[in-house]
């Protein structure tokens, strides 16, 4: 789960980091009054889940009320589209902050690495950029340290800012910024912070202006405060699932998808768009998938607009065919589809599934045999590519 | 002979008495796994269907002789049950919860490390030699003895794989689910290490899905130390980058763990890639006649 950059602040200011103070909006009304409290300069900066906001033209510095309200409109309602395709993302809320007197702008984060299993610090004299383009033409620029399980202190953090040729009068408390990111990830659950750019202001002062932070959702349980800002997903379909317990992923084409296990299903995603077609999302129905969860899957599926047909492709191992079957055939009772349904059952059952399927004679409900002949079929009885 | 559990696995369940523990271990057991005990705090005594249960994993193992622990506990005390198996004295840890926070891992990982204990999983469906013992949830009747060894992050991806194999008139010496979490005791790597030394494997398939660099790891170690002929499939070209799909691993970090990335880091070592599961199930057929 990804927290919002105000979001991420706030969990930094909790642990003792610091931020410049500021106000959440969601209308530009909001807007302007946060920034006529905050004074000027300020900046107004659109809160969403991507990176490249400023390139996209969602941040901007008010000099006075007039431009507040003019920034402020422009940025809310705007879409942005990330730096690798993500999104578009639409800006619901702005956070409105103090202008900082920027003297020098690094690059610190505390990530996950997978690879070799320990949490990774890595810091930058280079920041207020694209890091990756950073570590692809200078590499050396980016410093990156394991942090030791048994412990990280100021000695160990200082040495990583020191390398990275961060002022000389900003190692101690650049350090002390470190280990509290450290602090933040396994205190929190976070396998990612970043702060791009952490700023060192006229004044001396290391704060940190923007925030980039991934919390671990198996972790929820144990914060709060967090799980209540996982409870906001902004995606009608999205929302919708999270509620009926679905693992749903929304795309942008029309061939709605169901299959049993995440893997399955992102075969299954795949083998589409082999055939032509364009998924329209992602939806595990997991191990058990019972009538009920067949009902619910649909009625997401069918809930994007965009979706023409709709593929299940099922290879039943602990769940069985015949209990799909049924699900299929009660949910078809329950719900007016309007569009073709592709139904591939294979593995335990099958069988007994395709003749309960079989006797039913649901209208517009077409079996195959293989993944890859209902891949196919789906996309054909789509209309083509999206 | 074949890897991690084979008819000398004696196998403790932690989560024995639970619904989900009690059904999958059951199974296992009436495949012929020695299925010895059942570990539950506080249901010491007890018994499920004949099968002993204990207080701890460690008298499961000076009790009964238990060397295998299968971890079937709810995702916020696993992590603890985890690591009381890894001091417990067993030789093998197949942790099938799924949903376990990932910092918990990194602690469990190193001490799995530490103590010289494999530890399979988290949220994986477990190992199965076919003929010989099965140790999680994965459904053995559509995997044939045979010389095709199977490591994976996927579950349901792999039966459906196993299936075709099966279909093709082949078979598995083991199929390894090694978990679809950012975290997992083994990678790929540690698991084909074991093939390879596997007499009775002549072929391996690798199931792979985006997210992280286990992949392209794999890449470089089957070129350097892999003898055998590997065949892989990665699932997710579709994936957008930044969304969780499903596994907790399963995601695409800016620009990176992506499908085609994996794919190009095998296939630049050698290694055929299936666009689909029937096509990988398939080549890994034909390659296994030619050899």
């Amino acid at each position: 789960m990804d927290l919002l950059e105000y979001q991420g602040k706030q969990l930094f200011a909790k642990h003792g980091i610091a931020v410049p103070s500021g106000e959440v909006a969601g209308t530009v009304e909001a807007a302007v009054a946060a920034a006529t409290k905050i004074g000027y300069p300020c900046a107004i900066k659109a809160q969403v889940l991507i990176g490249g906001r400023g390139k996209a033209g969602g941040i901007k510095i008010a000099q006075n009320v007039d431009e507040a309200r003019e920034h402020a409109g422009a940025i809310l309602g705007m879409d942005i589209v990330g730096p690798h395709g993500e999104g578009p993302f639409r800006v619901d809320q702005v956070w409105v902050e103090g202008g900082s007197d920027i003297a020098e702008e690094y690059y610190a984060s505390v990530i996950l690495d997978r690879g070799e299993k320990k949490l990774l610090a890595m810091v930058s004299a280079k920041g207020g950029m694209d890091i990756e383009a950073v570590a692809a033409e200078d590499p050396d620029a980016l410093v990156k340290r394991h942090i030791d399980p048994s412990g990280f202190d100021a000695t160990a953090a200082r040495s990583i800012v020191a390398d990275a040729g961060l002022a000389e009068d900003a190692l101690d408390e650049a350090a002390e910024v470190l280990v509290k990111l450290a602090e933040v990830a396994r205190e929190e659950d976070a396998t990612l912070i970043e702060v791009n750019p952490l700023i060192v202001t006229a004044g001396r002062e290391v704060v940190a202006l923007d925030s980039k932070v991934t919390i671990d959702g198996n972790a929820l349980f144990r914060h709060q405060d967090l799980a209540e800002i996982a409870d906001t997903v902004e995606d009608p379909q999205e929302q919708m699932a999270k509620e009926k317990g679905l693992t749903y992923v929304k795309l942008d084409g029309n061939v709605g998808i169901l299959a049993n296990g995440a893997g399955l299903c992102m075969s299954t995603l795949d083998v589409v768009a082999q055939a032509g077609g364009a998924p329209a999302n992602f939806l595990d129905a997991g191990g058990g998938s019972k009538a009920e969860a067949i009902v619910n899957a649909l009625e997401v599926i069918k809930s994007d607009a965009k979706v023409s047909a709709i593929l299940f492709n099922i290879f039943g191992g602990i769940t069985r065919c015949d209990e799909i079957a049924n699900g299929i055939v009660t949910a078809s009772q329950q719900i007016d589809l309007g569009m073709p349904l592709v139904v591939r059952l294979d593995g335990t059952n099958s069988e007994e599934g395709l003749r309960i399927l079989a006797e039913a004679d649901l209208p517009n409900l077409h079996q195959e045999k293989t993944m890859l002949d209902a891949a196919r079929r789906v996309v054909e009885l789509a209309g083509g590519a999206a | 002979m074949s890897i991690i559990v084979d008819e000398g696995t004696k196998l403790a369940v932690s989560g024995l008495t639970g619904r989900e523990g009690s059904f999958h271990g059951l199974r296992n057991k009436a495949y012929g796994t020695d299925l010895v005990a059942g570990v539950t705090p506080g249901k010491g005594g007890q018994d499920v269907e004949g099968t002993p249960v204990f207080d701890t994993i460690a008298e499961a193992v000076s009790e009964v002789g238990a060397n295998t622990s299968m971890i079937f506990v709810p995702a916020r005390f696993a992590a603890a049950a985890i690591e009381e198996a890894i001091d417990s004295g067993v030789e093998t840890v197949i942790a099938i919860t799924e949903g376990i926070p990932v910092l918990d891992m990194l602690s469990t990982y190193w001490k799995a490390k530490e103590k010289g204990v494999r530890l399979i999983g988290p949220n994986c469906p477990g190992v199965l030699s076919p003929g010989k013992a099965n140790v999680g949830i994965i459904p053995a009747q559509f995997f044939d003895p045979g010389p095709i060894g199977v490591v994976s992050k996927s579950g349901t991806l792999t039966y459906q794989i196993g299936n075709e194999l099966k279909q093709a008139g082949t078979g598995n010496s083991s199929i390894v689910g090694i978990g679809g979490d950012p975290i997992v005791g083994s990678d790929f790597i540690d698991i084909l290490k074991l093939y390879e030394a596997d007499p009775d494997t002549e072929l391996i398939v690798m199931v792979g899905e985006i997210g992280g660099d286990a992949e392209e790891r794999a890449a470089e170690f089957i070129a350097s130390d892999i003898s055998k002929p590997v065949v892989a499939y990665i699932a997710g070209f579709t994936a957008p980058p930044g969304k969780q799909m499903g596994h907790a691993g399963a995601i695409i970090s800016g620009s990176s763990g992506t499908a085609q990335a994996k794919k190009d880091a095998l296939e630049a070592k050698g290694v055929r890639v299936g666009e689909s599961p029937t096509e990988t199930a398939a080549i890994a057929a034909e390659m296994l006649r030619s050899l």
